[in-house]
C-alpha cells in the first residue's frame, strides 16, 4: 500500500508563498474579507508558519509552509462524531463535507492546527466566481475543512495508470503546492518505494518531522539543517 | 378577587400550597421580563441559524467559546440536585426533606438547557441527526450523547416519582388543572401497597441516579483530556469536574432555596439549619476543589513542560490573570473566610458565598476551555477571544429559561414535598430515635 508522503526542505524554501496560492485556486478554498482575516477567520489549508530566532539585530527569520500532516495514526478522526474525517484507504486523512456537523471537535484535537471552519457562507470575488476547479467541491458554510493532500488528483492519476493497465510512476501524482514550487522545496511520493525521491528525502540527515514525540505518525518531513 | 375560601386551608402546609393558587403581580413582572431576554436569544439564535457561527467570537485557533464553556457549566449545576438529593436520602440525613425537592428541579430544568448548548455550538444543527444515523461511539462527544441523555432520563423519573403523592393530593383538592394532575397522579390513593411499592421505586432510582450522575461529568471532562492538548490531557480532570460541578450545584441549591424561601415565605420550613448544614457542606467542597486545582497546576508548573508552561503561565499572570485569580477569590478565599467563621456564617453570607461559588465555577469553566485553544502547539498568531453579543444574548437566555422554568415548576407543583413533611412529622421522629438507639450499646435493664 502506498504511503503518500511529503517532504519540504526548509533549506530550500525562500518562503515566497507560491505553494498556498497553488493550493487555494486547486480546492476552491475561499478567499476571507480583510475585517475577517483579522479576527483570525483566514482559510488556509496551506499555512505558512514565520519563526523568529533571536532578538534585533541578531534576528533569524524561519517561514515553515504547514500543510496538513496526514497522520497515520490521526488523533483528529479519533474524536469524530459522525465519522466525518477518516483515514481513507490510501492512508490519507479524509473529510466528508456533507457529513460533518460542525462541532470543531477535530479542530480542537489536532495538535497542529491544521484545519479550518467555515464561519460565514464562503462568498468568492468577482471573476474568481467562474473559474472553480471542477474536481473539488465546493464547502458550505459551518463544515470543517483541510489540505487533502491534493486527493482528486490521485484519483485522476490512479484511473489513468488503471486505463493503461500500470502501477503509476514516481512523481505523477502531486499535490498543486509541490507541483508550483519555485524552489523545488516539496517533494511528494510514495514512501514505500525506495525508489522515490521522497524516500530518498526522508532518509537525509536534515530530516525529521514535528512533534513526532506524540506519536500521531505524521506523513510530513521537514529538511533542515537548522533545528 | 373576593377572598374565597380555597381548598387547601384547613391543611397543616398551607404555606407550600398557596404559591400554587396564589400569583401576585410581581411574578408577571418577573415572567415579562425573563420572556423578553429569551425572545432576544431566541432572535440572536435565529441570526446565528442564517449566517453560521461568523456571528460569535471564536474563531482560528479558539474555536470552541462560550457556547462550550456554558454547556459545562451548566451541565455542572445540574449536579445540584439529583445527586445531592440522591445521597442524602440514601444517608437517610432527615433534614433534607424540604430541600430534595428543589433540588432535582434545579437537575432537570439546567440538564434540559446545557444539553442544548452542544447543538447551538454545532455549525450544522441542520445534520444533528447525523449523530444517530452515523454516530461513532469510539468519540468522546457520542459518550456524552449517551450519558447526558441517560442522566436526563433518569432525573426526570426521579423527580416525578417522588412527587406523585403531592400531585395526588392536588388532584383531591380541585381547582385548577385537574386534568393533568388526575392524569400525572397515576391513581395513587395512598395505600399501603402504592406506598410501599412508591418507596421501592425512590430507592432504586436514588441509587441508579448516582453512578450515572457521576458518569456525566466524568465523560464531560473526558471530551477534554481525551484531546493532546497541553493543559486539558490530564488525568484528574474527570473526578475534577465532578468535584466542581458538585460544588457549583450546591452553590446554585443555596441561592434557589434562599430566593424561593424569601419570595414564597417558607421560612419554617427551610429553617437556618438547612443553610447552615448545607454551606458546610459547600465549604468541604471548596477545600477539595482546592486541593484538586493545587494538584493539577502544581504538576504543571514542576514538569516545566514549554507547551504546558505556556497555557500556565497564560492563566497567571497572561490575558487570563484576572479571570484565574478572581476563580481562586471566589472559589475559595471567600468561601474559606465567610463559611469557615461562625461570625459571617449568616444568611447574607452564605448567599454571598454562593453567589461567588457559582461565578468562580464559570470562571473555571471559562478558563480551562479557552487558554488551551489559544496557545497552539504551532507557533502561530496567538489568538484573543471576545464573545459577541450573540454568545452573551444565549448564556442571558439560557439563565432565564432555568429561571423561568424554576418560576413555572412552582405554580404547578409544590416546591417542598408536602408528603415528606408530613412523613418526618409522624415517622421520621419515631425512626430516628430508634436508629440512635441501634447505634448505642444497650444499656442494662433493656433488650
Amino acid at each position: 500500500m502506498a504511503k503518500w508522503t511529503m517532504a519540504i526542505d526548509l533549506d530550500r524554501c525562500t518562503g515566497c508563498g507560491a505553494c498556498m496560492v497553488a493550493c487555494k485556486t486547486e480546492n476552491n478554498v475561499p478567499i476571507v474579507t480583510p475585517e475577517e482575516a483579522h479576527e483570525g477567520r483566514v482559510m488556509n489549508w496551506m499555512e505558512m508558519i514565520t519563526e523568529y530566532e533571536g532578538d534585533y539585530p541578531n534576528l533569524s527569520v524561519r517561514r515553515m509552509p504547514k500543510p496538513c500532516f496526514h497522520c497515520d495514526n490521526p488523533p483528529c478522526t479519533r474524536v469524530c462524531p459522525v465519522g466525518a474525517t477518516y483515514r481513507n484507504e490510501e492512508g490519507l486523512v479524509a473529510q466528508i463535507y456533507h457529513r460533518c456537523i460542525g462541532c470543531r471537535y477535530c479542530m480542537v484535537a489536532c495538535p497542529f492546527t491544521a484545519k479550518v471552519f467555515n464561519w460565514h457562507e464562503p462568498i468568492w470575488m468577482e471573476g474568481a466566481d467562474t473559474c472553480y476547479n471542477p474536481d473539488v467541491s465546493r464547502r458550505m458554510v459551518g463544515v470543517v475543512e483541510k489540505c487533502s493532500f491534493c486527493a482528486h488528483r490521485l484519483t485522476k492519476v490512479k484511473e489513468e495508470a488503471d486505463g493503461e493497465d500500470r502501477s503509476n510512476n514516481d512523481g505523477e501524482y502531486l499535490p498543486a503546492c509541490a507541483e508550483i514550487c519555485p524552489a523545488d522545496a516539496i517533494t511528494f511520493g510514495d514512501l514505500e518505494d525506495r525508489t522515490s525521491a521522497v524516500y530518498g528525502k526522508s532518509r537525509d540527515y536534515r530530516a525529521h518531522r514535528i512533534m513526532e514525540d506524540l506519536g500521531v505518525e505524521p506523513k510530513v518531513y521537514y529538511l533542515s539543517k537548522r533545528t | 378577587m373576593t377572598e374565597k375560601h380555597l381548598p387547601y386551608e384547613h391543611e397543616l402546609d398551607a404555606t407550600l400550597y398557596k404559591p400554587i393558587y396564589h400569583t401576585g403581580k410581581g411574578y408577571y413582572l418577573t415572567v415579562a421580563v425573563l420572556l423578553a431576554v429569551i425572545v432576544w436569544a431566541l432572535y440572536m439564535f435565529y441570526m446565528q441559524l442564517r449566517t453560521g457561527l461568523g456571528l460569535t467570537g471564536m474563531a482560528q485557533p479558539i474555536s470552541w467559546g462560550f457556547y462550550i464553556v456554558n454547556f459545562v457549566f451548566f451541565i455542572g449545576i445540574s449536579h445540584a440536585g439529583t445527586l445531592i438529593s440522591a445521597i442524602l436520602r440514601l444517608s437517610k440525613a432527615e433534614w433534607r426533606r424540604p430541600i430534595t425537592r428543589m433540588a432535582e428541579v434545579i437537575t432537570a430544568i439546567v440538564l434540559a438547557i446545557g444539553g442544548l448548548h452542544p447543538i447551538i455550538d454545532l455549525g450544522r444543527p441542520d445534520r444533528m441527526l447525523n449523530l444517530l444515523t452515523s454516530g461513532r461511539l469510539q468519540s468522546p462527544l457520542l459518550w456524552d450523547v449517551t450519558s447526558i441523555t441517560a442522566y436526563f432520563t433518569a432525573s426526570t423519573v426521579y423527580l416525578y416519582v417522588p412527587m406523585i403523592p403531592d400531585i395526588a393530593r392536588l388532584r383531591d383538592q380541585g381547582g385548577k388543572m385537574k386534568w393533568l394532575y388526575t392524569f400525572m397522579a397515576w391513581g395513587f390513593t395512598g395505600t399501603e401497597r402504592q406506598k410501599h411499592i412508591l418507596n421501592r421505586a425512590i430507592n432504586i432510582l436514588m441509587v441508579m441516579v448516582i453512578p450515572i450522575a457521576v458518569s456525566v461529568h466524568t465523560v464531560i471532562s473526558y471530551i477534554f483530556s481525551m484531546t493532546l492538548q497541553p493543559g486539558w490531557h490530564s488525568t484528574i480532570f474527570g473526578p475534577y469536574f465532578v468535584v466542581g460541578a458538585i460544588f457549583s450545584g450546591i452553590a446554585a441549591l443555596l441561592i434557589v432555596m434562599i430566593a424561593f424561601r424569601k419570595a414564597f415565605h417558607l421560612e419554617a420550613y427551610l429553617k437556618e439549619i438547612h443553610f447552615k448544614y448545607l454551606s458546610t457542606l459547600m465549604l468541604i467542597m471548596s477545600i477539595i476543589w482546592f486541593y484538586f486545582t493545587f494538584s493539577e497546576y502544581l504538576t504543571g508548573v514542576f514538569g516545566d513542560e514549554p507547551h504546558e508552561m505556556d497555557i500556565i503561565m497564560y492563566k497567571f499572570t497572561g490575558p487570563f490573570a484576572v479571570f484565574f485569580w478572581g476563580m481562586v477569590v471566589c472559589n475559595f478565599v471567600i468561601p474559606m473566610v465567610l463559611l469557615a467563621f461562625k461570625k459571617f456564617k449568616t444568611m447574607t453570607g452564605i448567599l454571598v458565598a454562593s453567589i461567588a461559588v457559582v461565578t468562580g465555577m464559570w470562571l473555571e469553566r471559562l478558563i480551562i476551555v479557552v487558554p488551551s485553544l489559544a496557545n497552539p502547539r504551532m507557533d502561530l498568531p496567538m489568538g484573543i477571544y471576545i464573545p459577541t453579543a450573540t454568545e452573551w444574548a444565549l448564556f442571558a437566555g439560557g439563565i432565564a429559561v432555568f429561571i423561568l422554568g424554576f418560576m413555572l415548576f412552582a405554580k404547578m407543583f409544590p416546591l417542598i414535598s408536602i408528603w415528606e413533611i408530613e412523613e418526618g412529622r409522624k415517622e421520621g421522629l419515631k425512626e430516628v430515635e430508634e436508629r440512635i438507639h441501634s447505634y448505642l450499646p444497650s444499656t442494662p435493664g433493656t433488650t
